[in-house]
């Protein structure tokens, strides 16, 4: 490992969390997914009528955001302990590797995994729906669309996952995490309760409301699905919401692990 | 400094700058307008897909959808919209969720059948969610008040809201207002009387201030178009007698027909017009009014409701 550049040290930590989450067996969920796919592409073909592009979009995507979780939590959740327990953390830290290089490589790592993992299951939703309708429409961009959408929902979910496994055991991460999932998949109404809230009370919930991580805004899945556009907009400030949100999550898993000890 | 120092500093520093762009950007989704699609739409449109998915804690997501339902219409009130089509989906799923939750139905139904801007316009749907809700609950009287009260308003069809007040007024814990109700619906339907009891009737029963005050306005309305009802007979009166339109309200009053001049219930007095009309001097102001009005003028409604106390 060179010495000298911090770039070259994350990319060689996140390139390791991206080699080890292959030989773990990660990416064999692909084949549960492409059977899935397959399976309801050709079963809503024969038991109904007209709604195959509806079931793949919304299956397929909905099967993408649920795998990519549950692949983001239970990895990201034992990045740091795994390392621990296996005492090759402090063989790493025992380079000439600072703490917050490795948080931010171990980032990478899972959230390169994961878009690897994105990209092959975008290519079954894409292959399904030319399997349904023999040919790719205009409005099939919006569910690439979507998919960036999911992609920037991991980096938010590859965050908590990492943050918690900073300081906590990763059973607790993980409930953590995925608990964050269930209620910022749910913020909108969330934010909506705030709204009519009042008082001190109103003024806590509005700011738990806009504290937790906000997923529903990056679900545009039933849209795309009846073939409705996304606006410019939303794409830019969602991008930029998950840019932030992720950095505003990693830094803090960066303080709370340069204050660790790991005696 | 330190280097471990720096790197805190620094990274503090990164991190409330992120936190503060990610809340703002948060707000600014926020307030794009998205397509209504993608705001407004039932996750679920199956209550029994999600009873299922609910592990048993109906309870907590049939008050999720009610405040959904609420949220909806309230939203879709304030903008001046008159599409409602997942009112009455979110409140069948609400209710088939948790049949017992009264406040859905109570107020589902007021949400539902008013034409609007007031409601949506549905009281085909809001009669099937009061005799949903009556199926499940049929020892609450209210229920049988409100079906009753719909007929009434809504369907105008005074038999059977005299039925339903009847059959609440045979429950054990019935209001005393029922009975009294059922006989004046049978006998004086379309009597002020009659509408008189059933608001005073809403406005005794609940602890709720917004229904009360739309009680309150609507019993106001009453009091204006039963003294503009009278005052015109009075001044056609007049007019048989001496053969002309009075010029003011002080020609009535020397002639012996009234006594004083008569004022709205916000004390203003009502204004005597050169055809023999009468109006009240605001009419803004004066909500769910149908008479008294400058012609062609729309009977005011008041502006969205807030969320019911659903205690």
């Amino acid at each position: 490992m060179s010495a000298g550049r911090t770039d070259a040290r994350i990319s060689y930590i996140a390139f390791n969390t991206f080699r080890e989450a292959v030989r773990d067996r990660v990416l064999y969920n692909l084949i549960a997914f492409a059977l899935l796919l397959s399976g309801a592409a050709i079963l809503v073909g024969e038991i109904s009528i007209d709604i195959e592009r509806l079931v793949v979009v919304n299956l397929g995507l909905t099967a993408v955001t649920i795998f990519g979780v549950v692949i983001a939590i239970f990895i990201g959740i034992g990045l740091v302990s795994k390392e621990i327990d296996k005492r090759t953390l402090y063989t790493v830290l025992s380079r000439p590797v600072r703490r917050w290089e490795f948080v931010v490589g171990k980032f990478f790592g899972l959230t390169g995994t994961l878009v690897v993992n994105t990209l092959f299951m975008a290519a079954g939703v894409l292959l399904a729906l030319l399997y349904t309708a023999h040919k790719f429409e205009k409005m099939d961009l919006w569910v690439l669309v979507a998919l960036y959408f999911i992609v920037l929902q991991f980096l938010i979910i590859c965050a908590l996952a990492l943050f918690f496994s900073s300081f906590s055991t990763p059973l607790m991460s993980a409930v953590f995490t995925f608990a964050l999932f269930i209620i910022g998949s749910l913020a909108e109404d969330l934010r909506g309760f705030a709204r009519i809230a009042h008082g001190p009370g109103g003024l806590l919930a509005t700011a738990i409301a806009y504290l937790v991580p906000n997923f529903s805004a990056l679900n545009v899945i039933s849209q795309v699905a009846h073939g409705d556009a996304v606006a410019g907009r939303l794409i830019l400030y969602n991008s930029l919401y998950a840019l932030l949100y992720s950095t505003m999550v990693i830094s803090g898993a960066v303080l709370i692990f340069q204050r660790r000890n790991l005696k | 400094m330190s280097a471990t120092r720096r790197i805190n500093i620094l990274t503090s520093a990164v991190f409330l700058f992120s936190m503060s762009g990610a809340v703002a950007m948060l707000y600014t989704i926020d307030h794009m307008e998205r397509r209504a699609v993608a705001q407004q739409s039932l996750y679920i449109n199956s209550p029994q897909v999600l009873r299922r998915l609910s592990l048993g804690y109906t309870g907590l997501l049939a008050d999720i959808y009610w405040t959904r339902a609420v949220q909806y219409f309230g939203e879709q009130h304030h903008k001046g919209s008159g599409d409602f089509r997942l009112l009455a989906p979110l409140l069948e799923v609400t209710t088939e969720l948790d049949p017992r939750l009264l406040p859905a139905y109570q107020f589902g139904a007021n949400f539902l059948a008013p034409k609007p801007p007031a409601g949506a316009g549905l009281p085909g749907s809001a009669l099937a969610l009061m005799k949903y809700g009556i199926a499940h609950n049929p020892d609450q009287w209210r229920l049988y008040y409100n079906l009753g009260f719909l007929y009434y308003t809504e369907l105008k069809d005074y038999a059977k809201a005299a039925d339903a007040f009847m059959q609440g007024a045979r429950l054990p814990n019935t209001n005393p207002f029922m009975p009294i109700l059922a006989a004046q619906m049978a006998q004086h339907a379309g009597e002020f009387d009659t509408a008189r009891m059933l608001w005073f009737t809403t406005y005794q029963s609940t602890k709720d201030t917004n229904i009360r005050e739309n009680a309150v306005e609507h019993l106001q309305a009453l009091r204006v178009d039963e003294d503009v009802t009278q005052l015109e007979q009075l001044v056609a009166r007049y007019r048989e007698k001496t053969n002309r339109i009075p010029a003011n309200m002080g020609e009535l009053e020397r002639e012996g027909f009234i006594r004083g001049v008569p004022v709205d219930p916000k004390g203003h007095p009502y204004k005597l017009m050169a055809d023999g009309r009468i109006e009240v001097q605001d009419p803004q102001n004066i909500f769910f009014i149908t008479k008294g009005l400058p012609p062609g003028a729309k009977s005011p409604v008041p502006p969205p409701v807030h969320q019911p106390d659903t205690k």
